[in-house]
């Protein structure tokens, strides 16, 4: 259980199938080294993962000396103020309640007619321009772009900015200047805005500001985690989910046939894509026996593996296969513990309604050209396919 | 049924599950609960909203009735 090796993170897929896990995270939990050499543990099981996600004895703060990092720049980028995902309480705490109620399931169910209409004016436009067209460009950034730029204050307008920015953020394969650059321009971007926002109480960035307890750096950072949240998360998911289903046409058939299946489909889908594939990761601020082996040292980092919990065989009976009818509501697709994703209840009401509506919509939509022609972004912290050429 | 607000963040999950039992706070995001003493037909469900729960904020204990 000690054999260390070099991992690749996040790694390639297996030929054929871009659904399931890296064949090299298909494997009992094991200690083995990070691309800079530091020794970190690769944790893949479901009870271990959720284990870690709610120890208060595993760090989030990605400002401790040893923290996991994925790729090189990224520990100098990090700074004095990371957004709350990368904090422990009570920062962490402090940060995250001042937007808790924008994400509440009332708030949201209260949107769910206004991204209705988000849903179906983008698919108007992308019937309009005719078949075949990119499903990833016209449908499933414009989408969650729109809803998230609305709630937060940001000019939707200024989305090829901000979303070729995120993607070389998020892009691992990316050398350490391209990252700082990103996320320079994005803080500058984001100060901006906040600055303009003073007194106008419009979005969570405004509200944020006329609270006058955070400095610049604070609105940035935590505007930044949500713009980037907020859309690369749901559009890759919508994309993917799509193609899945495409995949699996008599499932397809199923929802379009129930359409009250929805919910449940999303849980699965989110289950079995699970797009957050490299790990989530904390360092141990204390040795932890984690069972079986897993003896984790003071100091030590962790990946908390979502990708593989989630196809866990004693959890999920026939893990790897997509069904739509079965609970898959303890998935991990959205972390777990107190950092789980803050903005769940929106990105299901956007995934349930996106999805819902493309296939009732569309019935003959199918792939514009052979599916081992895709492309995916097994380099980037958010998994997803570059396009999706589509016709109907 | 007992809730700790100190544990919850806010994920909702538990109002997703037992809408009729839990609800979130407009002011802070906080779970609030309904009724303390659901009927025990509830169980399953709450079952399950205690296992989803990401915060360990909710605790079932069962009463003799
Ligand atoms: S499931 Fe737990 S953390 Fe989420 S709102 Fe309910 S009590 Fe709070």
């Amino acid at each position: 259980m000690t054999t260390v090796d070099q991992l690749g993170l996040p790694g390639p897929r297996a030929a054929g199938c871009p659904f399931d896990p890296p064949l090299a995270y298909q494997r009992p939990s094991a200690r083995l080294s990070l691309w800079d050499g530091s020794p970190c543990w690769l944790l893949t099981g479901y009870q271990q993962v959720r284990a870690v996600l709610t120890d208060r004895r595993f760090s989030a703060d990605a400002r401790h000396p040893t923290f996991p990092f994925l790729a090189p720049g990224r520990r100098e980028a990090v700074g004095e103020k990371p957004s709350f995902l990368r904090l422990d309480d009570p920062e962490h705490a402090r940060l995250r309640k001042m937007m808790t109620t924008d994400f509440l399931i009332k708030r949201v169910d209260a949107m769910r007619p206004a991204i209705q209409r988000i849903v179906d004016d983008t698919l108007d436009a992308m019937i309009a321009d005719g078949s075949p067209a990119d499903l990833v460009s016209a449908y499933a950034f414009p989408v969650p772009s729109l809803v998230i730029c609305d709630l937060l204050g940001v000019p939707y307008a200024d989305h090829a900015f901000f979303q070729e920015q995120g993607r070389r953020l998020l892009d691992t394969a990316q050398p350490a200047e391209v990252f700082q650059d990103a996320i320079d321009r994005l803080t500058g971007y984001l100060t901006e805005i906040a600055a303009a926002k003073d007194g106008e109480p419009d979005g969570i960035i405004a509200k944020l500001v006329a609270r006058g307890d955070l400095t610049a750096d604070e609105v940035a950072a935590n505007g930044l985690l949500l713009l980037l949240a907020g859309h690369e998360t749901t559009a890759n998911m919508t994309s993917l989910s799509t193609l899945a289903l495409l995949r699996h046409p008599a499932q397809a058939d199923r929802l379009r046939a129930d359409p009250s299946l929805i919910n449940g489909a999303v849980e699965e889908l989110l289950r079995y894509l699970t797009i957050v594939h490299a790990g989530v990761p904390r360092v141990a601020l204390e040795d932890v026996d984690l069972g079986d082996g897993v003896v984790v040292g003071a100091g030590e980092g962790v990946l908390c593996m979502l990708s593989t919990a989630n196809r866990d065989q004693d959890l999920f009976g026939a893990g790897d296969e997509l069904d739509i009818e079965r609970d898959a509501r303890r998935h991990l697709a959205f972390g777990f513990g107190v950092h789980q994703c803050l903005g769940q209840p929106l990105a299901r009401a956007e995934l349930q309604i996106a999805l819902a509506t493309l296939l009732r919509r569309l019935p003959t939509l199918h792939l514009a050209v052979p599916f081992e022609e895709l492309s995916y972004r097994t380099e980037a912290l958010i998994y997803g396919l570059r396009e999706l050429p589509v016709a109907w | 049924m007992t809730v700790d607000q100190d544990r919850c963040c806010s994920s909702g999950q538990c109002v997703l599950t037992a809408p009729t039992v839990f609800d979130q706070s407009e002011e802070d995001g906080l779970v609030v609960l309904l009724q303390d003493r659901p009927d025990a037909s509830l169980a399953p469900q709450l079952r399950t909203a205690a296992a989803l729960c990401p915060g360990g904020a909710i605790s079932l204990a069962e009463v003799a009735r």
